[in-house]
């Protein structure tokens, strides 16, 4: 999916795409879910018919100024229209190459687990819930469900775009598999959980694409806030008819204005810029969230998610490294450090893991001890095992083990050796400090302490700083002890954390949160994490985890990434913000408008008003038909901002609104002055407008 | 000018010394705190209640408290058009007054039941003492207190936390008129009396003129005029809460410019304070009850930016006059040993600046009330007061529903500078749905929606240009100043415009109604929808609504509604008629 990355605009075949969307958007039924631009369409027919009269020889202008306006008219419709259908574009391409990937295949139905031999084939879109299908190598998953036995390598690239294949198992956080993923090797028996046509792909595609999409309540708001200025400005320009049949008769003269420049000022007066360019803006959003490989269940999601303050992270893989380091050897019982090093990294040569080998790195860079070949020592390694909980080697007679303080203690104690105090206080003193004790024995005598260190991420305490300068919190989750807790929590800079994290304290922790006004949002991928999911008003559930944990959350995380959250916010906040941003400039524009069109319809009637035409427009003609081509160009004009989202910077909320007001604001009163007084020029003097 | 200023920077200080205080007493009324009054007045509250039998501890769901607020209004109404209309058979009629006519009697009930207070009459000769008294006066004082309760439900509604009441009307009612009203109406009353306004209900006086006069008759003859009729009245109790109330309904046809409304500089002072001084304290009963004292003085800020913008326009407009005035030399425009500038339709024992405050006050507030004839201002000094009608009386102004509207435009404000700081708006820790989106819309709207539909379709009548009295751009000054007082729910008269007609007492009696019930319904819904949510957590992400940036951003919606609603209206009545005068 790397493609996504490309400029859209630079797509041939969604530009194409979208020029016939916004023809096909014509369609009235269609308009008319966006009052705004719906006033702009019955405006554009109401001109076409006048002119139409005019040629007749029914007028109140010339019927070629009558036909510039309703073509320019007709544009702004089609800009609209357009700034949809490219937003959508991106969409509905990610949608058809998902389509195409899927194939109706037939399903290997068998009645139960132990009869796996009995297979029936049907189709994969006559399956149903809780039937049992049998799924070999190299065939395509045929519906979503729970692996029910047998573990296999799936190829999850349709939906994820990660071609390394995962490994998908029975029982589990890893047991929920896709429908139209490909087993790679081996075999699963499948549960089936959701029936054909509600599967995750097919929401998958009827999100991207934007089918379902509903206005959002914000969205709603904003609407009628559009809609309830559109009526104000019918009323005006309606009462300035009146307004001017009055004082044309006061004064004796004829009426300056005419039904063709009424409608063209009360389409320059209206909100048309952010009318055309909302749908967009959320589409945008919408499809920006899904470039970052998130799926959002609602667009009422992405908002919730600029309104977050509390984050909830976990730990692991967000705020440390996934594995702990060997950070230092502490002697014990009279030992040397060199003793315990030397032992540890003995007990440490065959352990292939990140610990392990951390252990033989840390004494090799200590004491220069080069690690030593296992083969050549006729060393026996003894794996960790879940009874023992320790591991180590048996090497020239001696035993060395290491492992947590409580099971070195009962080895030592079994074989009748004495677990110190200063032992004990020494591992205690660890894990104080955020670290993890591992303890060394030899021949049933403890050596002394390796100190294993949580690893924070680089760079998570600047962004955390970050996120609380711009009023959000990190709550940092994890099953260590508060001591350890504490520790990191104050090294990596969060907030807040909740030690010894179980299921019913995340849950308990949300609903405090949200109690005081907070608005939560939470990783989660285990089956445990669904009730959390399902409290936290931002819920993001591992593409990895199970299926309740994705259909409790409103979002999952294709890549289940742990960091995506603060991501996700981003990509929330950038959305309302474009959308104020939008607003701000689309009314600020009219301030310029009303500048170049009051002065120039009544000059003839007061001169005096000339006064106010302070861009110095040519004629009422060409200063109508500036202002109204401005009105149609600016919407293309900011259809890639409201693609890209405005600029987004971690800051407090009063620096964000007047760096926005600042662009947003003065520049929307400023850039439409420039930009009509250019355009009047053009047109006057390319002879256009005599 | 120096004289302007230094007069008019003391009527603010003045205004705001008394408004502090009065602001935190009202807001210990509002929750039934205990305050110096309470001895006396308790037991007469608690009498109230037990005669209508009201159970005082009734907590009202927003629709019920709404539905008290109509049935209240729609009584009031027809009760008070009854009244006009059949006063020639009720009491206290020593000059034996007719009925108005149903027309104008609507008019007159919907003016005053709006706290509109628009007069299309003269008092002294429409009306009997007894409708001025037990009719408008009754309504001067519990239409104010109308405006005050909705305010209170709102408050209420922002500080409640995932209730369903939003107070009780008639407690509200009940303690806004005994502890507030009433006591400021004596003290002023009182005062105003003792300077010589009339407090009687003898019947008019005959007196010998000091100088007769000399009148020619239609057929060439003249007559001698050597007495003259003094019209008196219970008018000093009226005029106090006229001024207090933001009613602005004089006692006589001239009001408060009348000699025996407002005799000397002192009533003047006194009327002018109290036009402000409720809807002022209100801001600062708004900050303190809401718990956030910083609120209510953003509040304020940001409208007294506004009014003080208005004076100064309006003073200085005055003061210089215009070129025409200058140029025939009749008027002496330099402020050398005496006032100077536009004093046309100014009282002479007033002047410029005091005229020029009372024009700002009494359109700041919805009063209507006036000392001196707005339509003889010069075009920019008139388009300062009708712009000010024209924001929607949220320049402080009426009785709790200035405040109300001014929250409606807050509201707005957050949902646009919100969405900006990449957040769903929020203000005071409520969360702006698409529901409060839509009441706030109403709030803000329905006076624009009001002024632009009534003096448009006006316009177009050719009766109107009968009303008017002058031709061109100042015709259309009149007939807009008409509609905005009325949308505006202000009163107030741009003189020079007829307004008895059938037509237009009908149109701007519904254009009153609209304006007054449509946007305090709307903050009643809100004041329901906001007690039931939660409140939001204020974070470094929240955007701050008590801060410079924030009072100016308000200023500037206000501002901005206004200027694209009425821009072209103006263009062609204020604006055209100064630039016919200047170039």
């Amino acid at each position: 999916m790397s493609e996504k990355k490309k400029n859209i605009f630079a797509d041939h075949k969604i530009m194409s795409r979208a020029m016939k969307d916004s023809f096909m958007k014509l369609n009235p039924r269609m308009q008319v879910k966006n009052p705004v631009m719906f006033m702009v369409f019955i405006s554009a027919i109401l001109t076409l018919v006048m002119f139409g009269f005019s040629l007749a020889g029914v007028r109140d202008a010339h019927p070629g100024y009558i036909l510039a306006i309703s073509v320019i008219l007709w544009f702004t419709v089609l800009f609209g229209n357009f700034a949809e259908a490219i937003a959508e574009g991106r969409g509905k391409a990610q949608a058809d190459a998902l389509r195409a990937g899927r194939r109706d295949v037939l399903a290997n139905k068998i009645e139960s687990i132990e009869h796996k031999d009995k297979i029936v084939q049907v189709k994969s879109t006559e399956l149903k819930k809780g039937d049992l299908v049998y799924v070999k190598a190299n065939e395509q998953i045929p519906a979503d469900g729970d692996v029910v036995d047998g573990a296999a390598s799936v190829d999850e690239s349709a939906i994820t775009g990660e071609s390394a294949p995962v490994i998908r198992e029975s029982g589990g956080d890893r047991s929920a598999v896709t429908g139209g993923t490909t087993v790679i090797s081996d075999w699963l028996v499948i549960k089936v959980t959701s029936n054909a046509g509600e599967g995750f792909m097919d929401k998958m595609i009827a999100m991207v694409e934007g089918a379902s999409r509903k206005k959002t309540p914000n969205e709603l708001a904003l609407q009628l806030f559009l809609v309830a200025l559109s009526i104000i400005f019918v009323l005006v320009t309606v009462s300035l008819y009146s307004y001017s049949v009055f004082s044309s008769d006061q004064m004796g003269s004829v009426n300056p204005t005419s039904i063709t420049n009424l409608v063209a000022l009360l389409i320059c007066l209206a909100p048309t810029t952010i009318g055309a360019l909302l749908s967009a803006i959320g589409i945008a959003g919408m499809s920006r969230l899904n470039q970052a490989n998130v799926l959002a269940m609602s667009g009422r999601a992405i908002e919730a998610a600029g309104d977050v303050d509390i984050l909830l992270l976990d730990k692991t893989g967000t705020i440390t490294l996934g594995n702990r380091q060997a950070d230092a050897f502490i002697p014990v019982d009279g030992h040397t450090e060199e003793e315990v090093a030397d032992a540890a990294q003995l007990s440490s040569l065959a352990d292939e893991t990140p610990e392990g080998r951390s252990i033989v790195v840390l004494a090799k860079e200590r004491f220069d001890m080069r690690g030593r070949n296992m083969a050549e020592l006729h060393a026996e390694f003894v794996p960790f095992t879940a009874k023992t909980r320790m591991s180590g080697i048996n090497y020239r007679g001696s035993e060395i083990r290491k492992g947590a303080a409580e099971a070195i203690k009962a080895y030592v104690e079994e074989k009748g050796g004495v677990f110190s105090k200063a032992c004990e206080e020494t591992a205690a003193r660890i894990a104080s400090q955020g670290g993890t004790p591992l303890v060394v024995a030899k021949d049933g005598r403890v050596v002394g302490v390796i100190q294993l260190k949580d690893i924070v991420k680089q760079g998570v305490k600047e962004k955390f700083a970050d996120l609380r300068k711009m009023g959000i919190k990190t709550i940092m989750i994890t099953g260590d002890n508060p001591l350890t807790a504490a520790s990191i929590a104050a090294e990596a800079g969060v907030d807040d954390f909740l030690a010894e994290a179980t299921p019913e304290g995340k849950l308990e922790m949300i609903r405090d949160y949200q109690q005081r006004g907070h608005l939560v949002a939470m990783t989660g991928d285990g089956t445990n994490d669904a009730p959390a999911l399902a409290q936290a008003d931002v819920a993001v559930a591992m593409n990895t985890g199970t299926q309740a944990a994705k259909e409790a959350g409103n979002m999952v995380d294709l890549d289940s990434s742990p960091t995506k959250l603060i991501e996700i916010v981003k990509i929330g906040k950038q959305l309302l913000m474009t959308r104020g941003a939008l607003t701000t400039f689309s009314i600020a524009n009219d301030v310029a408008k009303y500048f170049a069109i009051i002065p120039a319809l009544f000059m003839g009637l007061y001169p005096g008003l000339s006064a106010l035409n302070i861009m110095g427009l040519h004629s009422a003609d060409s200063a109508v038909l500036s202002a109204i081509i401005y009105n149609a160009l600016i919407i293309i004009g900011l259809i890639p901002l409201a693609l890209k989202g405005v600029k987004y910077r971690e800051v407090p909320a009063a620096k964000m609104l007047s760096g926005n007001l600042l662009v947003y604001g003065l520049g929307g009163i400023i850039v439409p002055f420039a930009a009509i007084k250019v355009i009047d020029v053009l047109i006057t003097v390319t002879g256009i407008v005599g | 000018m120096t004289n302007v200023v230094i007069q008019m920077a003391l009527y603010c200080l003045i205004l705001v010394g008394l408004a502090i205080p009065l602001g935190a007493y009202i807001g210990k009324v509002m929750n039934g705190e205990h305050v110096f009054l309470s001895r006396i007045l308790v037991p007469v509250e608690n009498g109230i209640y037990k005669v209508l039998k009201v159970d005082k501890k009734e907590d009202m769901h927003w629709r019920k408290y709404a539905a008290c607020v109509g049935v209240f209004s729609v009584i009031s109404l027809g009760v008070l058009w009854l009244i006009l209309c059949i006063q020639k058979v009720l009491p206290l009629n020593p000059e034996g007054i007719g009925g108005t006519s149903w027309h104008l009697g609507f008019n007159t009930a919907a003016s005053f039941v709006t706290n509109t207070n628009w007069q299309a009459y003269s008092g002294e000769s429409t009306l009997s003492y007894f409708s001025q008294m037990i009719g408008l006066n009754f309504q001067n004082f519990v239409s104010a207190a109308v405006g005050i309760v909705v305010l209170f439900a709102l408050i209420r509604g922002f500080i409640r936390v995932k209730q369903k009441g939003i107070g009780n009307f008639y407690t509200d009612m009940v303690r806004t008129v005994v502890y507030v009203l009433l006591p400021l109406s004596l003290i002023v009353s009182v005062c105003i009396a003792s300077q010589g306004v009339p407090q009687t209900f003898r019947a008019y006086d005959e007196v010998d003129l000091v100088e007769p006069v000399v009148v020619e008759n239609e057929d060439g003859s003249t007559t001698e005029v050597t007495k003259g009729v003094v019209p008196l009245g219970p008018a000093a109790s009226q005029i106090a809460i006229k001024q207090l109330g933001t009613n602005g309904g004089g006692f006589y046809g001239n009001n408060s410019a009348h000699p025996l409304e407002n005799p000397n500089p002192f009533t003047n002072l006194l009327e002018m304070i109290a036009i402000l001084l409720i809807p002022v304290a209100l801001c600062f009963t708004f900050g303190r009850n809401v718990k956030d004292k910083r609120q209510g003085r953003a509040i304020f800020l940001a409208m007294f930016i506004m009014l003080a913008a208005a004076l100064a326009v309006i003073g200085y407009n005055e003061q210089k006059g215009t070129p025409q005035i200058e140029q025939s030399g009749v008027v002496y425009t330099g402020a050398e040993d005496q006032a100077g500038g536009n004093m046309e339709g100014k009282e002479t024992r007033f002047g410029i600046a005091t005229s020029a405050t009372w024009a700002g006050f009494t359109t700041a507030a919805s009063n209507g009330s006036v000392n001196s004839m707005h339509d003889s201002y010069t075009p920019i000094g008139g388009l300062v007061p009708m712009l000010l009608m024209m924001l929607g009386e949220v320049v402080f102004g009426g009785t709790g529903c200035g405040l109300y509207g001014m929250l409606g435009f807050a509201i707005m404000t957050v949902f646009i500078a919100g969405l900006m700081v990449g957040r769903t708006p929020e203000y005071l820790c409520k969360k702006i749905e698409p529901f409060e989106m839509k009441m706030a819309v109403l709030v803000c709207l329905a006076t624009p929606v009001a002024i632009l539909a009534g003096s448009g379709i006006a316009a177009l009548l050719p009766a109107t240009a009968d009303s008017l009295n002058n031709p061109g751009a100042h015709g259309l000054s009149e007939v807009l100043y008409a509609y905005s007082s009325a949308g505006g729910n202000n009163g107030s008269a741009f003189a020079g415009f007829n307004a008895n007609t059938p037509f237009l007492n009908v149109s701007i009696g519904l254009v009153m109604l609209f304006v007054r019930f449509v946007p305090m319904f709307a903050t009643l819904a809100i004041a329901g929808h906001m007690a039931a949510k939660k409140k939001v957590a204020v974070s470094a992400g929240t955007l701050p609504t008590h801060n410079a940036m924030f009072i100016f951003l308000l200023i500037v919606i206000v501002l901005l509604i206004g200027a694209l609603s009425f821009f072209p209206a103006l263009s062609l009545g204020p604006i055209a008629e100064y630039f016919q005068m200047t170039v």
